[in-house]
């Protein structure tokens, strides 16, 4: 088998179990891509090392995943490689345990290859914000593959790896999928443990899949999601069944909430939803059109939320027990404040600052408990779309993937290129992004499908479905899309 | 705007963050305008909404067991940029107790 870096991940493993592909050969693959060329100016990954990979492809073990290397967002705990968050303040940080999806993962037989680069702490839109420098967009290295997850989002887009792991608190997985034109699931909230993900908005935070093809996202779903013990946040229920993943649309009913790019969504993209439902309604599916406003009030529901959590989760950060200590410190206090001042970069003290200010005695019930009501609001809102439609057809983002630099200096325009993805956290339901095709400028478009909780399984069927065309009824099941990797520019 | 030069110095000073005196400005115009976005809330009619803290309605309890696992101080130590005897190493916090 050649060009083993262009296969989807069961088709890898495929090739291991059956015994045509080396373990080894597999796990090295990516590396034999377009990576070797451009790793140095796209910057996937943080960290990376041969001996690792020998060593976890020789302790390979059998499963579904046999084989299959997997770039893991560098804020989940692994052992045997550094875990940063793209954070000075944790440079070089080793944990002492697997993250329980880490963990899972080796379990069904994946090997984890790197670590992707990412947003610090994953608070970003554009992966500009890593201590160790930005990642590129593989289609165009003028322009970012967004955040925080671009790191594994780039990797999995120029044949790295079929298969990332990145963490999602208000669309770090599913808009840099949309910008690197691959798929992007952000689970419901309680379904993939989060037990060695570090905390940024511990009640949005989940983590997500990126990966080409629709079966490898499902393979994966049903590898890492169920109970665990170690995270009280799991749902106790087994998670949902998405072996049915290709198994139709007929007869599912998709909201088209048109009003919402009515304005101020880029028409390429508009395009990109319209050629969509058409696939969908040609599977079978039935559209239902209707006004809905999520994210209205979103974005700043959102922004007082995640800072305010993200301000008492980063109070772990002081110089103590991990990570960076400014040498240069008499007393305690003094410790603390200059190793984070020193540690954290300027978009992290931002939130910070913002999210104390929020929580802070006269202001709370101003910021963070209307916040906290409006959100209940927004569950409101999704609950009411869900009673009229399976799934809701929604844009991703709303512009095509923007240049490097382009919204650095300006804060809230960077939040408000989430205005799409937010809501899908603030009301812990799933979100998954689709491809579709690219733009005339060959830069990737998307769009996105949101479900009520627990419906993964209908997402991935009608993001199936969007893969294949609307072809379900033509096309042999275990049909795969050849994987058109970008040309450099 | 909402947030001036003393309010970033109050909250930097609650936050343990140092903020040169050169950037208090600009930082205090760029809270400022996200705080001022974030004010279209207060025209929300947010009555009949309790407030979420939380997606699932209810977390799971565990017995009050310990399950076993044991990381052990020399593992749990390692990552510490100082530590001597099994113990975090901190300057000193409190001084002359017993002059």
């Amino acid at each position: 088998m050649s060009e083993l870096w262009k296969l989807s991940a069961i088709e890898l493993a495929h090739g291991v179990r059956t015994g045509k592909v080396t373990v080894a050969a597999a796990v090295e693959s990516g590396f034999e891509g377009p990576a070797r060329e451009w790793e140095s100016e796209v910057h996937a990954l943080l960290a990376s090392d041969p001996k690792a990979r020998a060593s976890g492809a020789a302790a390979a073990n059998d499963g579904p995943l046999r084989g299959v290397p997997v770039v893991v967002k560098d804020n989940l705990c692994t052992t045997d490689y550094p875990t940063t968050c793209g954070s000075r303040i944790l440079e070089g940080y080793r944990p002492p345990y697997d993250a329980t999806v880490v963990r899972r993962l080796r379990a069904a037989g994946a090997v984890v290859s790197g670590k992707g680069n990412m947003d610090e702490f994953a608070m970003g839109s554009s992966t500009e914000y890593s201590a160790f420098g930005p990642t590129r967009n593989p289609h165009d290295l003028g322009r970012v593959p967004g955040g925080s997850s671009g790191g594994p989002a780039a990797a999995v887009a120029y044949g790295l790896v079929p298969v990332a792991l990145g963490s999602d608190t208000g669309g770090s997985v599913r808009q840099p999928a949309a910008f690197c034109g691959v798929l992007g699931l952000k689970p419901t909230y309680g379904r993939l443990s989060r037990y060695g993900l570090v905390a940024f908005g511990s009640s949005l935070d989940q983590v997500g899949i990126l990966a080409r093809h629709v079966s490898d996202v499902a393979t994966t779903y049903a590898a890492l999601a169920g109970p665990d013990p170690f995270d009280a946040t799991m749902r106790l229920t087994p998670a949902p069944d998405v072996s049915h993943w290709d198994e139709g649309v007929k007869g599912l009913r998709f909201g088209w909430p048109a009003n919402l790019w009515a304005a101020s969504v880029d028409r390429e993209l508009v395009e990109g939803l319209e050629e969509s439902a058409a696939y969908l309604e040609r599977a079978g599916a039935t559209k239902v059109p209707f006004e809905f406003m999520p994210g209205e009030f979103g974005v700043a529901t959102y922004y007082l939320v995640a800072t305010a959590e993200a301000s008492s989760n980063l109070a772990r950060f002081d110089g103590v027990r991990y990570g960076f200590r400014h040498p240069d410190s008499d007393d305690v206090r003094t410790l603390y404040t200059r190793s984070r001042s020193a540690g954290f970069g300027p978009e992290v003290q931002r939130r910070i600052l913002l999210g104390t200010y929020a929580l802070s005695a006269g202001y709370y019930d101003a910021y963070y408990l209307s916040a906290q009501k409006a959100r209940t609001r927004i569950r409101r809102e999704y609950e009411e779309a869900f009673r009229r439609c399976d799934l809701v057809l929604m844009p991703a983002t709303p512009t095509l993937p923007f240049r490097l630099g382009e919204k650095t200096e300006d804060p809230l325009a960077m939040y408000l290129s989430d205005i799409f993805t937010i809501g899908a956290n603030l009301a812990g339901i799933p979100g998954l992004t689709v491809p579709v095709g690219l733009s005339r400028s060959r830069l990737p478009r998307a769009v996105q499908l949101l479900g009520p909780e627990d419906a993964e399984p209908a997402l991935l069927r009608a993001a199936r479905a969007i893969e294949v065309r609307g072809e379900t009824k033509h096309l042999p099941s275990e049909y795969e899309a050849e994987f058109s990797w970008p040309t450099k520019r | 705007m909402s947030i001036d030069r003393d309010e970033v110095a109050r909250i930097a000073e609650l936050a343990r963050l140092e903020i040169p005196a050169g950037q208090v400005e600009l930082l205090a115009a760029q809270l400022s305008q996200v705080l001022d976005f974030a004010a279209q809330l207060h025209r929300l009619d947010l009555r009949g909404c309790e407030p979420t803290a939380f997606a699932p309605a209810a977390a799971p309890l565990r017995d009050d067991q310990p399950d076993g696992r044991r990381l052990g101080a020399e593992r749990a130590l390692a990552a510490a940029p100082e530590g001597e005897g099994g113990f975090f190493l901190v300057p000193p916090i409190v001084e002359n107790v017993n002059p």
